[in-house]
């Protein structure tokens, strides 16, 4: 049994306020990236944020994040990502949580 | 001129709620500052509401409060590949006068809650993040500052009730950062039904829900649980493992969300509703142990900024509301003797908690974390050799029943050694004992 899943149908249902231009996450070395065995983040992203690209690095893009904090949490041992809450207001804003 | 408050407190969770509400109803000057763009816009919870904390807070709040369902009846399933093993609770006594137990939507409460901070005296600020922590020359925390303009506002106390990160405690070198063996990452929908069907399938009638916990394969063998609960309209189905395995596996959590739903177990549970939200959330699993640092000059930290959770029970808004009631209390004692918040006043707050359900059951599972992360047996090869044993069981055929108890007695050495199955047995009751 194998079943596909869109993570952007999922995100699709969310309500996002996006804060143009201002991710509020940001890779700090795309180096090191390249030299992460595991690249865990583009595993454990919920969102699935975090995309390993053509040079052998990753891609963040936050337009979907849910502000976890779990990709922090998983790269602390690399201290690779610039972590923050967007500014007041913005980002994920759940209707039912 | 900056301006000042008795208190301020960051978050509009329950923990924050709890804490704000008592301040107000006491009379103080509060501040309650929440980052999202209404009170509930970040938060996720299963959700189970237990009465009993938020009814010391709040003793009238089954007059308006928006919960779904009061539940009477707790199923906890083991699932198997296509297969669940599990037991049941239901009893008409759960249909009480004043029932301890609801599912609820959890962004409806927070929305509530804050209407009753309001009416109470406090003012709370949506859509401003808390940036940092001012301390004076000596360190102790004077007050915050924000993302808004201007945004500097000076408190005697600060109270941190801001979540799972913690990240104002974590900058300001109160908290140590979150080891991923501490922590899960849950993802859950709500999927939106028609409530005759919730009821036909659940077996339920008017307000009654049933709530199941689930175990088993669908964890694929990561310490993790799943869940699935009745609301008025809708169910939630969530699962959660710990992000240090899934830091390790190579499976995204939304697949293996998608994975339960499509469970033959599950599947026909849920079969026609309509999703409507996808939502994660971490969650502070790392028990007693992993409690923070939780007061210093001028500042505490409550509810799942302090790694109050009990996972082993699924309890955490609880110990939110609970926490955030301790620590408003001893706010209101301090100022009415009239005495400075150091830390040595602050104290008080760890006393209180010490005393109270939230340190003492804490503290009697405070080796079940560790013991779940190093014994993996529990969330894989327990739940096969289980169900396994059941088809075997409940299966009618001709092998007589002392022959099928010998190969079901076998399947478990097999996959674990009886030494193993014993020390499994021990270690379990050590940690819950
Ligand atoms: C999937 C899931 C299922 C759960 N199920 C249950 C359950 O069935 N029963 C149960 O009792 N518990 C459950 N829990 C746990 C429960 O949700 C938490 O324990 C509870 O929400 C903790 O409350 P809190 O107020 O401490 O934190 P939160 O609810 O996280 O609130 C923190 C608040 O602070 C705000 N904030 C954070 N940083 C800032 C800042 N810098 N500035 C301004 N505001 C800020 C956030 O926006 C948020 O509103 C579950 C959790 C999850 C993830
Ligand atoms: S885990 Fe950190 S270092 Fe590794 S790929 Fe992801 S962001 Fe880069
Ligand atoms: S905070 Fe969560 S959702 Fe956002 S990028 Fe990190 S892991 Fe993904």
């Amino acid at each position: 049994m194998s079943i596909v899943v869109k993570i952007e149908e999922k995100l699709y249902q969310n309500r996002y306020i996006v804060d143009e231009s201002r991710p509020h996450i940001q890779i700090r070395n795309d180096a090191v990236c390249k030299s992460c065995e595991s690249q865990a983040c583009t595993v454990c992203c919920p969102a699935a944020c975090y995309s390993k690209n053509e040079t052998g690095s990753v891609t963040l893009a936050t337009d979907g994040c849910l502000e976890c904090g779990t990709c922090r949490v998983v790269c602390q041992d690399k201290e690779n990502i610039q972590w923050d809450y967007p500014r007041g207001g913005y980002g994920i804003s759940y209707k039912f949580g | 001129m900056v301006e000042k408050f008795d208190a301020i407190v960051i978050g509009a969770g329950p923990s924050g709620n709890a804490a704000a509400y008592t301040l107000a109803k006491q009379g103080l000057s509060v501040l309650q500052l929440e980052r999202g763009e209404y009170p509930g816009a970040k938060n996720v919870q299963g959700g189970i509401m237990y009465a009993a904390e938020l009814e010391k807070i709040i003793p009238d709040f089954r007059e308006d409060c928006p919960t779904e369902r009061h539940i009477i009846e707790q199923r906890i399933w083991l699932l198997g590949d296509d297969n669940y093993i599990g037991t049941n609770y239901r009893s008409e006594a759960f249909n009480s006068e004043k029932p301890n137990r609801y599912t609820i939507i959890r962004a409806n409460i927070d929305k509530w809650f804050s209407e009753k901070i309001r009416e109470a005296g406090g003012l709370q600020i949506c859509e401003t993040t808390v940036t940092e922590l001012i301390r004076d020359a000596s360190g102790k925390v004077i007050g915050v500052r924000t993302d808004r303009e201007g945004g500097e506002i000076h408190a005697d106390v600060v109270i941190m009730a801001d979540g799972v990160n913690a990240l104002l405690a974590r900058r300001t070198g109160f908290q140590q950062e979150l080891a991923p063996q501490n922590v899960a990452l849950a993802v859950k929908e709500i999927l939106f039904i028609d409530p005759e069907l919730i009821q036909q399938r659940f077996g339920l009638k008017d307000e009654e829900g049933v709530v199941i916990e689930i175990m088993g394969k669908v964890t694929k063998g990561m310490v993790g649980t799943a869940f699935l609960y009745t609301n008025k309209e809708s169910l939630t189905i969530g699962i959660g493992c710990l992000i240090s395995d899934f830091k390790e596996g190579a499976i995204p959590p939304y697949k293996m969300l998608e994975d339960l739903k499509n469970h033959p177990v599950i599947k026909p549970l849920i079969e026609g509703a309509e999703m409507k939200e996808y939502a994660a959330h971490m969650i502070p699993e790392g028990g007693y142990k992993a409690v923070p640092q939780l007061y210093g000059d001028g500042w505490m930290v409550v509810g799942d900024a302090a790694h109050f959770n009990n996972a082993a029970h699924r309890e955490g808004s609880n110990l939110a509301m609970a926490s955030g009631r301790m620590a408003a209390e001893t706010v209101i004692e301090l100022k009415q003797a009239g005495k400075p918040f150091n830390a040595a006043n602050l104290a008080a707050y760890k006393k209180k908690l010490d005393d109270s359900f939230i340190m003492k059951d804490l503290k009697k599972y405070r080796n079940l974390p560790g013991i779940m992360h190093e014994n993996k047996q529990f969330f894989g090869a327990y739940p096969d050799t289980l169900t396994a044993a059941a088809h075997s069981w409940f299966t009618v055929d001709s092998v007589d029943k002392k022959t099928k108890e010998k190969e079901i007695m076998k399947s478990f050495v097999k996959k674990r050694s009886i030494m193993g199955l014993v020390g499994d047995a021990i270690k379990l009751v050590r940690a819950v004992r």
